[in-house]
């Protein structure tokens, strides 16, 4: 759908250069959502607004469905861009035209008669849930219903791909999940594509199919969304995990502690199997569970399990080895000071 | 005193006329001209999207020029061109032209300052959308800094009529000119209360409605 080339965007300041996005390739597939994570700063955005154009790439190739953008003419850019939705940040609605109104202006971008207009408005205002906000005036309205109205004029179009640029990061924990619901909504129901932009690991897991994750302009590490949080290779998108993934145990917990603290982590169907029990059964060991948790990331389940094993050091080792076979496995250090890792150390 | 003020009625009247007719015809010139100009500056400039160093920079370095020079220079060194227009370089009608002269970048400049409020954004958004330039200042632009167009007038407005009063010391007529006249060269203190009141109250009239004005445009 979206293929990216060696794509580059250099920013020429009066005494420097600063690279945005250095030598990206990548590919959006059609129908899937696709995320870009990283800090402020990683180029993600420069590398989204190359999408459609907003920024022109210093140099690489950006196609869409086969079509080169940039070999296009203004004219044919601009209807190009028709087929791009794109939502931001911070919503960008005029403020001085109604719900209605900003909607239409899409339509009225390419050049759909009045009446049509009026029409189609109103059908994705209804399909976003603000039927009832139509005459209203933006400011009228919360966060999130802005960015419903976004979403309703980036859709107007009928486009193939949405850019989501930081979409939910203005918005509550709640909102956010609604406004992603509604994205997840339309990709199923329209077939949409979307390639969303975000700092936020969570909306990631919530949502998308694939990610990539982007530092200093270069993508360092791309895949399923499941296999990026199973086992994720790239130490800043260890970083990313664990802002999801993490638990912190109490220092004077691991200080304190006379036996073994091990932390497993399960990954697909082995979520669902009695590793724990049957160490517990088969060893002369006791287990003291400090933590555990299983998060879905597309519909697959990735458990964490911390617990405490004491017993003859002997017996604990055997048993620790026997479960290493099957699940991920890191002994924790008693003192507390290493941060542990979600990612596991082999 | 009310003598004195019947005396001076028709004289009143006439300047009050000729006034009207140098600030509305300014205004008006202001509006045609200094507008789209205001709005070229505004969409030439950088990160724009119809960026373009030599049209804004020419366009700004014309602006400033007529900006800079004091409006009595500007006036006596636009005759030739005034009688090229009109014929002649006296009355309210030739003093218009320097008045639109001086108007058009004064308000070109309120105009391109309402239109850099703009959250970028919406600008943005709309190119995102496929929008065309034409489409984008009619639309978007326009729309948006409508009451910053109207406070922008009524300034303008004001302006004008502080500038005519100089037109009229040089033949061009209006209130200042009676002022000056009778007011300042013969010291007649009861023309210079009455014509400075009427300056006065003409001025706050200007503002309130433009003020109204500003304020019911704008929604949301």
């Amino acid at each position: 759908m979206i293929s990216i080339e060696q794509l580059c965007k250099v920013y020429q300041t009066k005494d420097r250069k600063i690279i945005g996005v250095d030598n990206v390739t990548m590919t959006v597939e059609k129908g899937e959502i696709f995320g870009i994570v990283g800090y402020s700063g990683a180029g993600k955005s420069s590398l989204l607004r190359c999408m459609n154009i907003l920024e022109r790439p210093t140099s690489g190739k950006v196609t869409l469905d086969g079509i080169d953008l940039l070999s296009l003419s203004p004219k044919e850019l601009r209807t190009a861009r028709q087929s791009i939705g794109m939502i931001f940040q911070g919503f960008h609605l005029a403020i001085s035209k109604t719900v209605l109104e900003n909607v239409a202006f899409a339509l009225k971008a390419s050049k759909v008669g009045r009446v049509e207009r009026k029409r189609r408005a109103l059908e994705l205002l209804d399909l976003v849930g603000l039927s009832d906000k139509a005459d209203q005036y933006p400011a009228q309205l919360s966060g999130g219903q802005k960015q419903r109205v976004s979403i309703a004029r980036a859709l107007a179009n009928n486009p193939k791909v949405l850019l989501c640029d930081e979409a939910t990061s203005a918005l509550d924990p709640n909102t956010t999940q609604s406004i992603l619901k509604l994205l997840k909504k339309i990709n199923r129901e329209l077939g949409l594509t979307i390639v969303l932009i975000t700092h936020e690991m969570e909306v990631v897991k919530e949502i998308c199919d694939r990610c990539a994750v982007m530092e200093e302009g270069r993508i360092v590490e791309e895949g399923k969304t499941y296999d990026m949080f199973a086992y994720p290779q790239n130490t800043l998108t260890k970083r990313f995990i664990q802002t999801v993934l993490d638990f912190n145990l109490p220092k004077e917990l691991l200080e304190h502690s006379k036996g073994t603290i091990v932390h497993m982590k399960f990954t697909g169907k082995l979520a669902g199997e009695s590793v724990v029990s049957d160490l517990l059964q088969n060893y002369e060991v006791r287990g003291n569970i400090l933590h555990g948790k299983v998060d879905y990331i597309q519909n697959k389940a990735l458990g964490t399990f911390v617990i405490e094993l004491t017993g003859e050091d002997k017996e604990v080792q055997q048993a620790i080895e026997s479960v290493r076979k099957k699940v991920e496995v890191e002994v924790l250090p008693h003192d507390g000071s290493v941060h542990h890792s979600a990612a596991g150390a082999e | 005193m009310m003598d004195q003020f019947i005396t001076l009625l028709p004289e009143l009247n006439k300047s009050f006329l000729e006034t009207l007719i140098m600030v509305a015809i300014g205004l008006g010139v202001a509006l045609i001209v200094g507008l789209p100009l205001g709005l070229l500056l505004f969409v030439t400039d950088r990160d724009l999207f119809l960026e373009n160093k030599w049209i804004k920079g020419v366009t700004g370095v014309i602006v400033n020029l007529v900006r800079s020079v004091p409006f009595i220079i500007l006036l006596v060194f636009l005759f030739p061109f005034t009688n090229f227009l009109v014929g002649t370089t006296t009355g309210p009608v030739a003093a218009s032209v320097a008045l639109s002269v001086a108007a058009i970048p004064f308000y070109a400049r309120i105009v391109e300052a309402s239109a850099r409020d703009i959250d970028r954004g919406v600008i943005e958004a709309a190119i995102a959308c496929g929008a065309s330039p034409w489409l984008i200042i009619k639309d978007i632009i326009f729309p948006e800094i409508k009451s910053g167009l109207i406070s922008g007038l009524t300034i303008t407005a004001i302006s004008l009529i502080g500038y005519s009063a100089m037109a009229g010391a040089i033949g061009g007529g209006g209130i200042g000119d009676l002022a000056i006249r009778y007011g300042y060269y013969r010291y007649d203190n009861f023309v210079m209360f009455t014509t400075v009141i009427l300056l006065i109250v003409m001025v706050q009239v200007i503002q309130y409605v433009g003020d109204f004005l500003a304020k019911y445009v704008k929604k949301g």
